[in-house]
């Protein structure tokens, strides 16, 4: 067991805040240059469009798509990877039996029960539709910066009040993040200890209780001082616009004629 | 959290769920006063950092989904508030999908706003003891009935999910557990610090009068 996992106040998933600035002078990734909106759309384009695929060839041709963009967005290889491996528990069941419960030609059996071999190939294709749609998150939206979600939202016309509560929650995430963690530290100094026990769980209930209570003293420090600034219910850096760059043009053309390639190669084998 | 990746749910579960959750979201965010948005922000950013909690279960380890909490201290706003915790949870660690958000927003929303009622319900009795028990009967009710919500929408896209569709329920029992004994001592503890933060009318503790008297008051509208 390595230092991190032993630590009891570490979080189960390290926020991996892809959207903190990088540093200065670090190139950025080639898909950094290509404007957040049109990232969002491609996004939801192609996701959709991987959904309707079924057949195999198609969908390793989805999968070696999200992992060109993933290179392009350049993710960290491990962490995407361990990423991937962390299903929910419960699609690991949908999984198992999805070769049992669907009829067809047996490809073994454990216990009586015929896993069929159109039922491994569903169970097979679906993994490959989430994981694919999975990378296209982390790639596309995924590496952009609070900021640019933001503006990215806006042109989109998404409503005011849900980008201003989009930011303001990831704004909030890391610092209540700490004050768990100091919560934690100090229940920890007091020999407490994580264990399946009826104590533990009403400690942690008391201690999110008082994180409430100062998230919402906080959050009247943050009205007062917003107000004191004279906010007017608008971020004006929300609504600044960039013209679409040549490469915007060619991403959004890329990303269009994958999708189009990507039906086709569905139709066609389908109907042959 | 209940994230159903992209690929299981067929398409009108899906329509459903994004139809449903944009209509909640846009009666939330009505009633969602502007300056109260840091107030839900900031507790929202609360429940995403105890959603990561893992409490040991066994030789696994289970997370905490409290949308019962969520339902009882945010009312309406919890659908919004859901829908954000959700899309940050697919952005930064990739769980969960995109085009699934609807239905899995909905499968968190409803019983949140089930709870919701409930609680308001149990404070009309004036007793600690009776809304602490309805705390801990939301934190049951919120996840039981999302892991019911999760397992109908399985069973809804197609009969091969029916089997893994019960097991999900059963799966759900020790986070259930947790949860009552969670949002109970959660809320215990804000009714004898903080009884005002479990008042619905959001914001209007923060209201300073010069915001209503503001001549470009419509800019908050």
């Amino acid at each position: 067991m390595n230092g991190r996992a032993t630590d009891p106040t570490h979080l189960h998933a390290e926020p991996g805040f892809a959207h903190q600035p990088s540093p200065e002078g670090l190139s950025k990734p080639w898909m950094g240059t290509i404007q957040a909106h049109i990232r969002l759309i491609a996004c939801f384009a192609l996701a959709v469009v991987i959904l309707t695929l079924h057949h195999p060839i198609a969908l390793l041709c989805a999968l070696l798509l999200s992992c060109l963009a993933a290179a392009l967005a350049g993710l960290n290889t491990a962490q995407t990877l361990r990423r991937m491996a962390s299903l929910e528990g419960f699609m690991i069941l949908v999984l198992l039996f999805l070769p049992f419960s669907i009829e067809g030609e047996t490809l073994f059996s454990i216990a009586g029960f015929a896993a069929s071999y159109e039922g491994l190939a569903r169970a097979l294709s679906l993994l490959a539709q989430s994981n694919a749609i999975m990378l296209l998150i982390l790639a596309l939206p995924g590496t952009l910066e609070a900021g640019e979600l933001g503006q990215a939202m806006q042109r989109l016309h998404v409503p005011d009040k849900f980008i201003h509560l989009f930011l303001f929650t990831l704004r909030y995430i890391d610092v209540m993040r700490q004050e768990y963690r100091r919560l934690r530290q100090a229940m920890q100094t007091r020999g407490f200890q994580m264990r399946f026990s009826m104590h533990s769980w009403k400690s942690l209930g008391y201690l999110f209780g008082m994180l409430m209570i100062k998230s919402l003293e906080r959050s009247e420090r943050i009205v007062a001082a917003m107000l004191c600034r004279g906010f007017q219910g608008k971020f004006p850096s929300l609504t600044q616009e960039r013209p679409l760059s040549q490469a915007d043009l060619i991403f959004a053309v890329v990303m269009a004629s994958c999708a189009l390639g990507l039906l086709t190669l569905e139709w066609a084998r389908a109907a042959s | 959290m209940a994230h159903i990746p992209d690929g299981v749910i067929s398409w009108p579960v899906l329509a459903g769920g994004i139809v449903t959750t944009l209509a909640g979201c846009a009666y939330g965010l009505k009633k969602l006063d502007p300056v109260a948005i840091p107030r839900t922000a900031v507790l929202s950013a609360t429940f995403f950092v105890a959603a990561l909690v893992h409490f040991p279960v066994g030789p696994t380890s289970v997370h905490l989904m409290l949308n019962g909490l969520i339902g009882i201290v945010l009312g309406w706003v919890a659908v919004p508030a859901i829908l954000v915790g959700l899309l940050l949870q697919a952005l930064l660690f990739g769980f969960g999908g995109i085009i699934v958000l609807g239905v899995n927003t909905f499968n968190l929303a409803v019983p949140a706003l089930l709870c919701h009622g409930l609680f308001q319900l149990s404070r009309r009795s004036q007793h600690p003891k009776i809304i602490i028990a309805t705390a801990g009967a939301c934190g049951f009710l919120g996840v039981g009935l999302t892991a019911v919500l999760v397992a109908t929408s399985l069973a809804l896209s197609g009969k091969e999910f029916a089997s893994a569709a019960q097991l999900v329920v059963f799966a759900h029992l020790p986070i259930m557990l947790i949860e009552t004994v969670f949002t109970a001592a959660a809320i215990a503890l804000l009714l004898r610090v903080k009884p005002e933060a479990l008042e619905t009318d959001q914001g209007q503790e923060l209201h300073l009068d010069h915001v209503q008297e503001d001549e470009q008051g419509k800019a908050y509208v």
